[in-house]
């Protein structure tokens, strides 16, 4: 019986994914309705579920079970970015051209930032090789960013890892910290949403956290967030490279 | 038809990819920049465009709109999958890092959101 439920999620586990998601929304919204009085938003609680289950599996989360295989397919990169795209027909082109200088101005400050700051930390905490410093400091901006620098500059293997640790840090901190400071920063309006994108730039947790905050702001924040990683590909293995290099 | 919708969603979605994959191509990176990007500014135009045309049905518009409520569900399904044991294990550097990093770009947003900010 068992072998038999197992083997027909196996062949269907996208609908098997639906079902859950379906279920873990579902459960979240009425916990955040009923016993917490919407104090915390059910989407929050949702991507937290999301989160807790990750837990549970290795490398790919809940999906490197095979039971749960159909969640890779879901939340995988192809129906998020479709998705995400689908979300720019509640975009206002008006605001958007509005926030275009800021917007522009926040990517880069973004992808310096993190970067110098992930690099000085490094620095700090006993790292004196340039190679190793730049990786950290690409991992500060996106969990991509980061394998990226570090194999074309020929890191260590360990110091990548810890470069992909840092930018899923990131993710999940951006993830979970969005809807509580949201007020404190000014962001509910699509000029700081664009900012908001163009600062964090990891895709993943800038859209989880604004749709936790507003989903109304998804689409600004997306719009900007899809450059950063491009981004910090460009400038980390080179020009930050070079100045890293010329410093240690 | 809804379908129509999902197609123009599609139509866009490939488009801004491969714009993307092309600039990254040219910047000599292996991957896509900004393709979502693209995607969303073209997906903007022609529902501009096909709107002021009057060509947009509301079936057709319900098409898109029946992905981009699907938005939420797809992030709740992503956060199942990242690599959380990583993130823990990567030791104190890695989340002291991610920390700082992520909380201290919070507070640049009020500051950089002044730049042409309507009055």
């Amino acid at each position: 019986m068992m072998d038999l439920v197992q083997n027909l999620i196996g062949k269907n586990g996208l609908v098997f994914a639906f079902l859950l998601v379906g279920l873990i929304m579902f459960i979240s919204f009425w916990l955040s309705n009923k016993l917490l009085n919407k104090r915390i938003p059910g989407v929050a609680i949702a991507v937290l579920a999301g989160l807790g289950l990750a837990t549970f599996g290795g490398e790919k989360g809940i999906s490197d079970i095979p039971i749960f295989a159909g969640m890779a397919l879901l939340g995988g990169a192809m129906l998020r970015d479709f998705s995400v795209v689908s979300t720019a027909m509640g975009a206002d082109i008006s605001k958007i051209k509005q926030a275009g200088l800021a917007g522009g101005v926040s990517l880069l400050v973004g992808v310096f930032f993190s970067f110098f700051l992930g690099a000085l930390i490094a620095f700090l905490m006993g790292y004196r090789d340039a190679v190793s410093i730049t990786t950290i400091g690409a991992g500060a901006c996106t969990y991509i960013v980061g394998p990226i620098t570090g194999s074309a500059l020929g890191a260590e293997s360990g110091v990548i890892a810890i470069s992909i640790a840092i930018g899923v840090v990131k993710t999940i901190v951006a993830t979970i910290v969005t809807p509580l400071l949201a007020k404190r920063i000014g962001l509910d309006n699509p000029h700081s949403a664009i900012v908001f994108g163009g600062l964090i730039g990891t895709s993943s947790g800038v859209t989880a956290g604004l749709a936790a905050t507003d989903p109304e702001l998804v689409p600004y924040g997306a719009l900007t967030a899809t450059f950063y990683t491009g981004l910090g590909c460009l400038l980390c293995p080179s020009i930050f490279y070079i100045i890293i290099n010329s410093l240690v | 038809m809804k379908i129509y919708g999902v197609a123009l969603l599609a139509f866009c979605y490939l488009v801004g990819k491969l714009v993307g994959v092309f600039l990254g191509k040219l910047l000599d990176i292996n991957g896509d920049v900004g393709g979502v990007g693209f995607a969303m500014l073209l997906l903007i135009l022609l529902n501009a465009f096909v709107r002021k045309k009057g060509w947009l049905e509301a079936e057709t518009e319900k098409g898109i709109l029946f992905w981009s409520s699907m938005y939420i569900p797809v992030v709740v399904a992503m956060a199942s999958i990242l690599n959380v044991k990583a993130a823990l294990s990567g030791g104190w550097l890695a989340i002291i890092i991610g920390l700082v990093v992520t909380l201290s770009a919070f507070f640049l947003v009020p500051v950089i959101s002044k730049i042409g900010r309507p009055k």
